[in-house]
């Protein structure tokens, strides 16, 4: 500790300075930690590299023996994925090739007319993906607003049998997906809601309030109680205390908490299996399903996989100081 | 503090403007605030839960134009006596023990590695935090080409060049005599592949809230190394780790999404979990509802079990800190 000085270090102190960790040898150790960390992390993301590379990749090159990294890269993937497509006859196909030459065809026709194949109209996935939007866009806003109250009331005052509530309502984010739907779906089916929007939204709300609750009420028990008995104190009711004094400091709470609902809903698979088929399917299982149709398309698959890639990326490095949270309902904050 | 001086101006007016609105009472604002989400929680959890209880002492299939019959406990002692369903159970351990246990030991190393700051070490924590992010039917897919024993990768990374030779992972074959068990290590890799990263996340948490002065401590005692691991991390780290093998116990006797997406039981009915047969008996084939509903809570009185000693330990720790 000769260097301490006054007025502190003149640079931002990054490295620990702990009196076993400043020799030569330590210092060696770290670099090499830092190089087996960097390996670890590149061989971990090869799945992740794979998936977004062969996205581009045409079918003829996926299936290519050995598999190559360096290719020409072809929006094949996502005009299959995207589209309804008939196979041109052999008459008709020099009178495309003209079309596509004189620049009638635009580039979706194009890209399509070189596997030999003409658009007939947009693909069910278009609309699985709306279906999806809807679905995961208003669950997440209803129950991230049922959360927010609920989560205030958990924090603020003495509810009866809170932690037996607070418990109960864990709890049903721990059910299986598949127990759970067998009566949701009798009862959906009593209620004509099975495959309807209403239904879907209705299940990803519930599946999706216990973390809310959990993360919300994490959040709002630190902001300190002292904020709001002051305003109460200057005649503020209960009411304008929670709308003008907490919402405004739980914020960054809900940002994180509403990013983790959109991404689990986004992502969730088993209910909308189950419980949809045509109407309010959602796009995981169609990616699935998308196996059936003349050998499995894998070019369109890897395009459908992105479109959940990008914002689970995105989602981890503007969450990465909350995914503790999210990831634990909540139970571990630091 | 402009806005606390605006927020109390406002206070002022509203004040002034209107007489003393009669105010809710904390008990009813506690109502208002917390019944929509409850009422919302037993309406589609706690009757399907009920309703679910009754079918499984029933006949009921979901397709027949039947009202249920009541059979008392012949679906469970059906399902007890069973030895297919037993194998699916016994499969189902198997993969909790293999994948959460592997996943504390890579979950663990990982969290040792990066746990002392380098230049880039938060950025690649980061990146190692994706694949538990990603949805797990698309995990489950995209490894399946992954494991494509002509023209996926992962052959060729660990060395296998000739298809012929090489290890068909999904089809549990290695150069075309059959390996019983592989399929379901090809699932046990993904699902280490993509949730070693939480056990990462909750030991990293663990880590950091050692103090330094009792590694110092320990440095000026002369300990070594591994006196220190064992006798200051190891203990410190228990609690989050002991958690995150919970969590992960739960998830694993849940897995639905990621053998869906990879095998689909397959190949035969080696990866066949339980939560993937009881889903095709209650939607595939027959819809054998209330023998479904029945097993369906065998599972759920399994997961509870597990769930408690979570919550317990969750409640213990919250003591103590």
């Amino acid at each position: 500790m000769s260097n301490f000085r006054e007025d502190g270090p003149g640079y931002p102190v990054t490295e620990a300075s702990r009196v076993d960790k400043v020799s030569p040898i330590s210092r060696r150790l770290r670099s090499l930690r830092a190089i087996t960390v960097m390996v670890i992390a590149i061989i971990m993301l090869i799945p992740v590299f794979v998936m977004a590379i062969t996205a581009f990749k045409s079918r003829s090159v996926i299936v290519s023996h050995p598999p190559t990294i360096f290719f020409k890269p072809s929006l094949e993937g996502f005009v299959f994925l995207f589209t309804d497509r008939a196979v041109v006859s052999k008459a008709r196909q020099p009178e495309f090739k003209a079309a596509a030459e004189t620049g009638e065809l635009g580039l979706v026709e194009r890209i399509a007319l070189e596997s030999g194949q003409e658009v007939t109209g947009p693909s069910d996935y278009v609309n699985r993906l709306k279906n999806s939007l809807i679905i995961a866009g208003l669950s997440t806003i209803f129950s991230v607003v049922l959360g927010l109250f609920a989560a205030y009331a958990f924090s603020r005052f003495d509810v009866l049998g809170k932690d037996d509530l607070l418990f109960f309502i864990l709890s049903t984010r721990m059910l299986p997906a598949v127990v759970v739907t067998i009566p949701l779906f009798l009862m959906f089916r009593q209620l004509g809601l099975n495959d309807t929007h209403l239904g879907m939204i209705l299940l990803y709300t519930v599946f999706n309030l216990s973390l809310a609750v959990w993360l919300l009420k994490g959040f709002i028990d630190e902001i300190p109680v002292e904020y709001e008995e002051a305003a109460l104190v200057d005649g503020y009711s209960r009411i304008q205390t929670f709308f003008k004094i907490v919402l405004p400091q739980t914020m960054t709470g809900i940002a994180a908490t509403t990013v983790f609902c959109l991404i689990f809903a986004w992502n969730e698979y088993a209910f909308a299996l189950m419980l949809t088929s045509d109407n309010a399917r959602t796009a995981p299982p169609s990616i699935a399903t998308m196996l059936g149709r003349g050998g499995i398309e894998w070019s369109a698959i890897a395009a459908g996989s992105l479109g959940f890639l990008i914002p689970v990326v995105i989602v981890t490095f503007a969450l990465r100081n909350y995914l503790l949270r999210g990831v634990t309902f909540g139970a571990v904050r630091k | 503090m402009s806005i606390n001086e605006a927020q109390v101006s406002t206070v002022d007016q509203e004040m002034k403007k209107q007489p003393r609105r009669r105010q809710l009472s904390d008990r009813s604002i506690v109502n208002l605030f917390i019944w929509p989400a409850l009422l919302l929680l037993i309406a589609m959890n706690v009757f399907p839960l009920f309703y679910s209880l009754y079918l499984g002492f029933t006949d009921y299939s979901a397709i027949a134009r039947q009202q249920p019959v009541w059979v008392g406990f012949q679906n469970f002692s059906r399902i007890l006596n069973d030895e297919q369903l037993w194998k699916y159970f016994a499969t189902t351990g198997r993969f909790a023990l293999l994948s959460v246990g592997l996943q504390t030991l890579v979950g663990f190393g990982l969290a040792m590695l990066v746990n002392e700051k380098f230049k880039g070490s938060g950025l690649l924590t980061t990146l190692i935090l994706i694949p538990m992010m990603i949805s797990p039917v698309v995990v489950g897919l995209f490894w399946k080409l992954m494991y494509n024993p002509t023209f996926g990768f992962f052959n060729y990374l660990i060395g296998f060049t000739n298809p012929s030779t090489a290890p068909d992972w999904l089809a549990s074959r290695f150069a075309g005599t059959p390996v019983p068990g592989m399929a379901l290590w090809a699932v046990v890799i993904v699902d280490v592949w993509m949730w070693s990263p939480f056990v990462m996340l909750l030991v990293l948490s663990g880590l950091k809230a050692i103090p330094d002065y009792l590694y110092e401590a320990a440095a000026i005692d002369r300990a070594s190394a591994w006196f220190q691991f064992w006798r200051i991390t190891l203990p410190q780290v228990t609690p989050l780790l002991l958690i995150a093998v919970l969590f992960r116990t739960i998830e694993a006797f849940k897995a639905f999404d990621l053998i869906m997406g990879m095998t689909g039981g397959g190949p035969g009915d080696q990866t066949e979990l339980i939560s993937v047969n009881l889903y095709r008996q209650a939607f595939l084939g027959q819809w054998r509802t209330g023998r479904a509903s029945a097993l369906a809570y065998i599972i759920l009185i399994i997961i509870i079990a597990i769930s408690n000693l979570y919550i317990r330990y969750l409640n213990q720790m919250k003591g103590e800190s």
